[in-house]
């Protein structure tokens, strides 16, 4: 008998911080997968950013640079333009990518970047303990939503894939999610062709996982993956948006 | 290149960081600086550089601290107000060591203020504008001649000590059109163990300011405070007039540049003024200063601001002791050497009887 | 022929891998780890295929899978 799976040479292995259930764990494997895939351990250069994704650092076996919140899509074309020939990725949740830092990633993607954008949607605030996020969906209970998200109030949960296919300067834009084999299977395509953009010199891609948070969803880990097919997919729909 | 071309100021400064390697610039327009990257976007591309035009002054600092990290010297532009948007980014780029260089060209604050020249961000860049225990170097240049010759000087500091460095000019100083004399470059050497390339043939590095472990974060400050206490051996001054000065007065930038004309004055009519021109205001010269304040017991700060350098001066010479007298004028006008003049004359009247 | 192997130490009782195994060989047991999670398990390891779902789900890299 042969080992047919194994931990990829990206990711160090050492436990990771993340709660039972949460799909970062699943997320940063597939991204060290492709890593480990087109051979480019040695020549990324990744952008850490803030949130429960913050140790991301710890985890991965890659020269990395820490941002602040928000700015990762900035720093990151800081790095790419000083080295073009370095494989360069962001890594943001939805608060990071979503609310503070809405104009770094829409200017970095309309300057068509050669950077790829990996965007952890759970709909909701992780790290500082479940406060509404830009993506937090309609009814949907958080600390500073304890009465259910009010669109009168709150307005609207945003669609970033697709609000970053608008703009001229962006190439590939996607929204996938690992609930079940059957999409973590087309995540991995997607991550894929992701990367080749940069690889292939072709501009800046942009990859949504949606993702589960059952500590601040208060569900258990199974109960997650339910409302990710029931409530988010059909709001947020998986597929490539652009580039395609 | 030993002629010399009439440039404006935020031209030199310009002209100084592509001659000292800087090759890459992030900036946004901001008046009174927007020579800066104007010169930038025309002529960064014919040395291979890059220009970009960010969204906002908050991403051009960040994509600073992205091309630093890589170990690439690179430089940022603005004033006032948008280098308030980038604390945030200095204080990052000082607690993971990034280098780099920021320009600010004071305008008049608070708020949107104006556009005509001020001293108003002392404090902001000499005491670590944004959160947390961290410092800049801060060059404050008189001329045009200064601005390029102190921005040279700031990529070699950025590098050294692996820090932001800060030139702190104004309007005056950006807009005002001088003789320059270009000079070549000679390029140093620093260590470049750290810089991001990609973990080819070694360990992984990471930039990073986060500290969570038990004690992590308090050696890391030490670290960061050895390194500032250690760059005491950068500091420098300027003194004219000093032969038996008994009243020193204090000033730094356009306004030690119009004092100059100021003391000239008085000591055609006789006053004993002496004039100190702090070039580092951070290190700020305590001990210079504290020297002098041996023999001479009075001093005056002149300022374009409401109360800021006057500070570090009282520290340096000690108010109690002796006399640390004060002239402010917040923006909105620019004094005449004259004006100048009537105040040192006013404080020597008073001090030296 | 298959076998998976648990490291049961970083196991989190999440659940996840019972939810995609196509035979529904898994389960989370009563055992448990020195977190104080109670971790996977397989029940009857004769009936694994090695399709690996259960490895691929796990968030925590809990699971090897050998054919």
């Amino acid at each position: 008998m042969k080992q047919i799976f194994d931990k990829p040479e990206a990711l160090i292995d050492i436990p990771f911080h993340f709660c039972p259930g949460c799909h970062h764990g699943i997320i940063h494997r597939l991204v060290a997968e492709c890593i480990d895939k087109y051979g480019l351990r040695e020549e990324t250069i990744g952008v850490s950013s803030v949130g429960c994704s913050v140790f991301l650092y710890d985890y991965f076996n890659v020269d990395v640079v820490e941002a602040p919140h928000g700015r990762a899509p900035a720093v990151a074309t800081g790095v790419k333009r000083a080295r073009p020939d370095n494989f360069v990725f962001t890594y943001q949740g939805d608060g990071d990518l979503a609310a503070i830092g809405t104009a770094e990633i829409i200017h970095a993607a309309n300057r068509g970047e050669h950077i790829t954008v990996i965007f952890v949607n759970n709909t909701v605030f992780g790290m500082t303990g479940g406060q509404m996020a830009p993506t937090t969906m309609e009814g949907q209970e958080t600390t500073t939503t304890p009465f259910g998200r009010n669109m009168d109030m709150n307005g609207f949960p945003i669609k970033m894939t697709e609000l970053l296919a608008e703009l001229p300067g962006s190439c590939f834009t996607a929204r996938v999610a690992v609930d079940n084999i059957k999409n973590l299977m087309k995540a991995k395509k997607i991550l894929n062709r992701a990367f080749e953009v940069q690889i292939n010199g072709e501009g800046f891609s942009f990859v949504e996982f949606l993702s589960a948070c059952p500590t601040n969803w208060k569900m258990s880990p199974k109960q997650a993956l339910v409302r990710i097919e029931e409530e988010m997919i059909p709001y947020f729909p998986l597929g490539i948006v652009k580039g395609g | 290149m030993p002629k010399a071309i009439f440039v404006k100021g935020n031209e030199a400064i310009a002209m100084g960081a592509i001659e000292a390697g800087c090759r890459f610039y992030f900036g946004y327009p901001i008046t009174p600086q927007n020579e800066i990257p104007e010169y930038m976007a025309r002529h960064l591309p014919d040395e291979g550089g890059t220009f970009i035009q960010a969204e906002s002054e908050i991403a051009s600092i960040n994509m600073l601290l992205g091309a630093g990290a890589t170990g690439a010297r690179a430089m940022t532009s603005s004033s006032s107000p948008g280098i308030s948007l980038k604390q945030e980014g200095i204080s990052y780029m000082c607690g993971s060591q990034i280098p780099g260089v920021i320009v600010n060209m004071s305008r008049s604050g608070p708020g949107l203020g104006g556009i005509s020249p001020s001293q108003g961000d002392y404090f902001q860049s000499t005491r670590g504008g944004g959160h947390g225990d961290y410092r800049t170097i801060v060059l404050a240049p008189h001329s045009v001649q200064e601005n390029y010759d102190l921005t040279m000087k700031a990529f070699d500091l950025a590098d050294k000590y692996r820090n932001p460095v800060l030139i702190l000019g104004d309007a005056i100083l950006g807009q005002m059109k001088e003789p320059l004399k270009k000079r070549n470059y000679r390029k140093k050497e620093f260590p470049r163990d750290w810089i991001l390339t990609g973990a080819k043939g070694r360990e992984k590095r990471l930039l990073k300011s986060l500290y969570l472990s038990e004690g992590e974060l308090t050696d890391h400050n030490w670290l960061l405070f050895k390194k500032y206490r250690a760059m005491k051996r950068e500091i420098m001054y300027e003194t004219e007039f000093m032969e038996g000065a008994k009243l020193i007065v204090v000033a730094f930038g356009s306004v030690a540049r119009i004092l100059k004309s100021a003391v000239q004055m008085a000591r055609d009519q006789g006053m004993k003024i002496g004039l100190f021109r702090p070039i580092t205001l951070f290190p700020f010269p305590y001990a210079a200063l504290e020297k002098i304040s041996q023999t001479v017991k009075n001093f005056m700060a002149l300022e374009l601001n409401t109360g800021q350098m006057v500070e570090d001066l009282k520290l340096a010479v000690g108010h109690k002791m002796n006399h640390v007298d004060f002239y402010g004028r917040p923006p909105g006008s620019i004094p005449s050497p004259d004006e100048l003049f009537y105040e040192i004359k006013k404080v020597y009247n008073k001090r030296i009887k | 022929m298959a076998e998976i192997r648990f490291r049961e130490e970083r196991c989190k009782g999440c659940g996840l891998c019972v939810t995609v195994c196509p035979k529904k060989l898994l389960k989370v047991g009563a055992k448990i780890n020195r977190s104080g999670y109670p971790v996977a398990e397989i029940d009857d390891m004769g009936s694994c295929t090695g399709c690996a779902f259960c490895a691929e789900m796990c968030p925590d890299l809990v699971i090897t899978v050998f054919k």
